[in-house]
């Protein structure tokens, strides 16, 4: 699936749930699910401290895709970590580069994504995109 | 006791009945910022209509009102505070200015290398970074009163730390992220004996407890206007006049000065000797106006109120499983801060904002505090005039809500 369709699927998911509480609840089990991160990337380097939550966010290549593993000590965010790993992982860095990440949005839940939330998320899709190009520069030489 | 009007006071805070995500409003972030009722607005918009003009400055008649309504506040404003005089009266931007005017001024004329000034470890950043700035400047040394597990002061440790070196101790009246009363009184006491000054950072206080600065004999007090039901970009730095006659002044420009040349520059007497360029003497009327609402409600009577409120979302909060307060001090009010366990503050925050319910969570900008405790945060809710057992009320069902959802 392309970057786009697993958006809409996605969204898909979310629009059954009217409710917030119902929205909520699934981000909360989405957040719950997220692969468990490997306790030698929680470095120091790894952390996006926003004001109110952190999160950790390690990249690595994998033939040629990029691979990631995040993490956050916030539940809701942790939800949306996990939606943009399943959106972002094992994508090449052009796929990343000329991405545009509308899920936020349609589901309802853009103040997350917003420059004034201080919860790390904003910060963390700037850092994967850096390390798509990071690592598209590294590929090209 | 008198019968507490609550209904015509939240009627004076129009944006209280506004709805927020679909919900009524509760406004529990008043440490954080309070709201402003009509009648300041009011004032406000009276300046800018009928009496605009830049005051000090002209003979015209509208400078001349201005001019008097400007001076009119600074006088409601000693008397709310009971200052010697409005002399000692000098309008900020804020608490965190009024601070970093005493940081610099007293710095620069009193301060120096291997000096101390003493704070506490529950302050807010806005009494920490300016002395960092000047122990960059001026090498003083910072010395800090440890906070009991409690959440109140360290005293034997304060005694321990006052030593012939101290030249300042800068303290929090209440605390905001305890809510703990600091024993204020006894601190000026002590630190007198030795002729040590005393600065008060009063930005969670004034407009909860009674302030009376020659009682307290503080030699400063700090606080703001937005945290007082008055507008934002003002505040007041209360100082002993004769601590602000010896102190050099901290910015130049207009108004602070009586006479200017290349050769030599004069400077105007107090207060106006700290209050470079046009002041906001629009919000200065503002905060008038605000502690003329306060008065006519009766400080006492919020006092009393608010005490009633606190111990009521104290022992409600308390029915909560997993329920961690910071702050149990016998003598605190105001505000309470609190973890659920297992919950993440940020992840309540979001939640109970879905519910219409405005609570601050994170680290209030006491870093050093919620590293004394080992916490990332707390989620706190904080009270003031116009709230309700109700709202509490929804504050606790929000709550249990937010646990189910983490099942
Ligand atoms: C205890 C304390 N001191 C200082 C400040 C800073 O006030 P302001 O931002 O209005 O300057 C605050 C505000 O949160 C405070 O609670």
């Amino acid at each position: 699936m392309t970057i786009k369709e697993i958006q809409d699927e996605i969204v898909d998911e979310f629009s059954m749930l009217t409710d917030w509480m119902d929205k909520y609840s699934l981000l909360i089990e989405i957040g719950n699910e997220l692969d468990s991160f490997e306790e030698e990337h929680r470095t120091e380097q790894n952390l996006i401290e926003g004001c109110q939550s952190k999160v950790w966010l390690h990249a690595w290549l994998e033939d040629d895709k990029i691979r990631f593993m995040a993490d956050s000590d916030a539940i809701i965010v942790k939800g949306i970590v996990s939606l943009l790993i399943r959106i972002l992982d094992k994508r090449t860095p052009d796929e990343i580069l000329n991405s545009e990440l509308f899920f936020i949005d349609e589901i309802g839940l853009k103040e997350h994504l917003s420059p004034t939330r201080s919860n790390g998320l904003v910060s963390m899709v700037k850092q994967m995109r850096m390390y798509a190009l990071a690592f598209k520069t590294k590929m090209e030489n | 006791m008198i019968k507490y009007p609550i209904e015509a006071i939240r009627k004076d805070f129009p944006i209280l009945s506004r709805p927020v995500n679909g919900r009524p409003l509760v406004y529990f972030d008043n440490g954080a910022t309070s709201q402003t009722p009509t009648q300041v607005v009011k004032a406000m918009e009276k300046v800018y209509l009928e009496i605009n003009s830049n005051i000090h400055r002209g003979v015209h008649t509208l400078s001349n009102l201005c001019t008097e309504a400007f001076e009119d506040a600074r006088k409601k404003v000693a008397k709310y505070i009971g200052a010697a005089s409005e002399k000692e009266v000098i309008f900020t931007r804020g608490t965190t200015e009024a601070i970093n005017l005493v940081a610099q001024s007293f710095g620069e004329t009193f301060l120096g290398k291997d000096d101390e000034i003493i704070i506490s470890a529950m302050e807010h950043h806005s009494n920490i970074v300016p002395w960092q700035l000047l122990q960059k400047r001026a090498g003083i040394t910072l010395r800090i009163i440890p906070v009991n597990d409690d959440g109140s002061l360290d005293m034997e440790e304060f005694y321990n730390l006052l030593n012939p070196k101290t030249k300042l101790v800068a303290v929090t009246h209440l605390s905001n992220v305890l809510g703990t009363i600091n024993p204020v009184e006894e601190i000026i006491e002590a630190a007198h004996n030795i002729n040590v000054p005393v600065l008060i950072d009063g930005a969670q206080a004034i407009q909860h407890l009674p302030v009376d600065v020659q009682k307290l004999d503080c030699d400063f007090y700090a606080f703001s206007g937005h945290k007082l039901y008055g507008p934002t970009g003002i505040g007041i730095l209360y100082g002993k006049e004769k601590w602000l006659n010896q102190m050099e002044p901290w910015q130049g420009g207009g108004e602070m000065i009586q006479s200017v040349s290349f050769e030599k520059t004069t400077f105007n007497e107090l207060p106006y000797k700290f209050e470079a360029g046009t002041p906001d003497y629009v919000a200065a009327i503002g905060i008038g106006a605000a502690m003329d609402y306060i008065r006519s409600i009766g400080l006492d009577i919020i006092s009393e109120y608010e005490a009633e409120l606190y111990q009521y979302a104290f022992d409600r909060l308390s029915s909560i499983e997993g329920m961690q307060f910071y702050g149990t001090a016998e003598k605190r009010t105001s505000l309470i801060s609190f973890l659920i366990k297992g919950i993440h503050p940020f992840d309540a925050g979001t939640l109970l904002d879905k519910m219409g319910i405005a609570v601050r969570t994170g680290h209030h900008c006491a870093q050093p505090l919620m590293d004394r405790f080992n916490i990332p945060g707390t989620i706190r809710a904080s009270f003031g005039l116009y709230n309700t057992k109700k709202e509490v009320d929804a504050l606790v069902d929000g709550l249990t809500k937010v646990k189910q959802l983490f099942g």
